[in-house]
């Protein structure tokens, strides 16, 4: 995959005019670009077949948010060795994922009609080796926060300034490596890691709370050394703020509630949408309540 | 801590802790990542050296693979140095997806593999390690057989800029290494020539490899010794030479006999130049003893390399 000059020259003119807009402008020019991408997704799994439509769809605005908004990053030159590290550790929502990459040049758009084709760069679950902006190979969950650490770990014994943010499911945070890295983390003071967890209160089966409560979340990241924050994972706001404030002395966990689904009413908070993918009525349903 | 080993010859681990050093002091991008091993790994003086660039994870075998991964991807060239039974077997996935499928130069260190950690037991051994990272794709898999190897086998690994799993013997082993000699990945080493029979060895068995030779060579039997370090890639062409020239292969390795060196030899041979083969290694749980009384329990000895040798020249 190459990048893709157009999409690119786009996504700069959008990050420049974000820059220099005001408040209100931001959140217009975020949630038009969150429709974007959760129509790319919706079409991206009729497409393929597959997908995890739920959970892409209540990773959104956060995605959006760090991809328009926060991160550091030059698409045309992916290996730069002081961009801003992204993972997705919560890899089954690589449509997502992919269809953000795209919206910023990384690869064409056109490429995302190939996701989970035989053959295809694009995998069910991301590959760095094969496209860019996939900063580490995740799917099998509670793998992206101890890589995340390691990221940050490098960036201070290099003494750069690049961030690390990782973003997590929260079903996924009952894998125990996430607490051994988050443990780690919150020992060494790894201000410049920021974990984002995807609250949408769903895992494939069943509610969180009626196999393996979370709660009480925050308390959890705090007593594991880091600095927590609740915030609404649909407002753009509220994620804005957080995400591009300056590192502090503490690795930063943000739980962004969300819900699974998020944009279509009938996917909404229905465990049964985790990998369900829309026949040809649910698509135009859809596709129409996010064209409004 | 087992007993001390008072046997003669050298423990890998002095010269890996030195060639560490060496790495670290000529390349600014070399790290150590350990799981509260800074003894057992050997790295008090590396941590003396170079404290900001040993990243002690504490007792977490997973994140401490996963954090490797992240080093790679912030352009570092990390050394995981970790006890071989838990570096292989708690943080399997990690090695797999973190590391060989997302394509991380790391180099992992399995620590006092085999079975040197003896009394400790079955839950400290690390016997299966070999057939668990050979089935990982694009891992190199190597055990070197002494100091020389050993070191060589390091400075390899880290110009080689890709995924790869070495052994650290702790258990001691004499110099068994040609003066100067390079590692390659897939290239072995013939020590011995001989047209009778092939030994193939690896790590602790190569120099009980070279002493079975010797005894065979007293019965009037020829046996070619190789050491065959890169067991993954291996080095087929050597490994097929000796298939066609000689009347058989004996394999031995301080491992499970199900998917290690004697695997790797079998599944090469018998689809190319079938040829008989005895397999050499641990079967099943160890039983309480230390390691060189559990050499003896599985027949890792000269004495029996040499006798099953003969067996397979009688019966074939």
């Amino acid at each position: 995959l190459a990048t893709d000059v157009a999409a690119l020259a786009r996504w700069r003119g959008r990050r420049e005019a974000f820059d220099a807009a005001e408040s209100g402008r931001r959140q217009e020019m975020l949630d038009a670009a969150s429709t974007r991408i959760r129509r790319q997704i919706l079409s991206t799994i009729k497409g393929a077949g597959l997908g995890h439509v739920g959970g892409d769809l209540s990773v959104t605005d956060i995605l959006v948010t760090l991809f328009e908004g926060v991160l550091r990053i030059d698409p045309a030159h992916p290996d730069w060795p002081l961009r801003d590290r992204f993972i997705l550790s919560k890899g089954h929502c690589a449509a997502a994922l992919y269809s953000v990459l795209a919206e910023c040049g990384c690869f064409s758009p056109d490429r995302l009609a190939h996701f989970a084709a035989p053959l295809s760069p694009l995998n069910g679950h991301p590959n760095r080796r094969k496209v860019p902006g996939v900063e580490t190979n995740t799917g099998p969950l509670g793998h992206g926060l101890p890589v995340g650490v390691g990221c940050a770990t490098a960036a201070r014994i290099r003494a750069e300034d690049w961030r690390t943010f990782v973003v997590l499911g929260d079903g996924e945070l009952q894998e125990g490596s996430n607490w051994e890295a988050a443990m780690y983390a919150g020992q060494r003071r790894l201000g410049n890691l920021t974990a984002v967890v995807d609250r949408n209160r769903l895992q494939q089966g069943a509610s969180t709370a009626d196999t393996n409560d979370l709660e009480p979340l925050a308390d959890k990241w705090q007593a594991f050394g880091w600095e927590p924050h609740i915030v609404d994972g649909h407002s753009h706001a509220e994620l804005l703020d957080v995400l591009s404030r300056a590192p502090g002395d503490r690795p930063r966990a943000v739980i962004a509630n969300t819900v699974k689904g998020k944009g279509v009413s009938f996917m909404e908070n229905g465990v049964e949408w985790h990998h369900k993918v829309p026949n040809a009525t649910q698509y135009e349903a859809a596709m129409k309540e996010l064209a409004s | 801590v087992s007993k001390e080993d008072s046997s003669a010859g050298f423990d890998c681990r002095v010269a890996f802790a030195d060639e560490l050093a060496a790495l670290a002091k000529a390349d600014p991008r070399v790290v150590a990542v350990c799981n509260d091993s800074v003894g057992s790994s050997n790295l008090g003086g590396f941590r003396q050296a170079f404290p900001g660039r040993l990243i002690n994870v504490g007792i977490a075998e997973q994140n401490m693979v996963g954090v490797a991964a992240g080093l790679a991807n912030g352009g570092l060239r990390p050394f995981v140095c970790a006890a071989a039974p838990f570096l292989t077997g708690r943080a399997l996935e990690q090695i797999k997806a973190d590391i060989a499928y997302s394509g991380f130069p790391v180099v992992l260190c399995g620590m006092s593999p085999g079975m040197a950690y003896g009394e400790l037991g079955p839950t400290h051994h690390s016997i299966e390690d070999l057939a668990w990272m050979r089935a990982i794709a694009d891992l190199a898999v190597i055990v070197p057989a002494d100091p020389a190897e050993t070191r060589a086998a390091m400075r390899w690994a880290l110009a080689a800029n890709r995924p790869c799993f070495m052994r650290i013997g702790r258990t001691k082993v004499p110099a068994v290494s040609p003066e100067d000699q390079a590692f390659e990945l897939g290239r072995s080493v013939v020590l011995r020539r001989g047209a009778d029979v092939t030994i193939v060895a690896i790590g602790t068995m190569v120099s009980r490899a070279l002493d079975a030779a010797e005894r065979l060579a007293q019965r009037g039997v020829e046996a070619r010794v190789i050491n065959a370090a890169s067991v993954k890639p291996l080095d087929e062409a050597t490994i097929l030479a000796a298939a066609r020239e000689t009347r058989g292969i004996v394999t031995v390795e301080e491992a499970v006999v199900q998917g290690g060196l004697g695997s790797a030899v079998a599944e090469l041979v018998s689809q190319t130049h079938p040829t008989p083969m005895r397999i050499i290694g641990v079967n099943g749980f160890a039983p309480t003893g230390s390691a060189s009384y559990l050499f003896e329990h599985f027949g890792l000895t000269a004495a029996n390399i040499a006798e099953r040798a003969q067996d397979l020249l009688r019966t074939h």
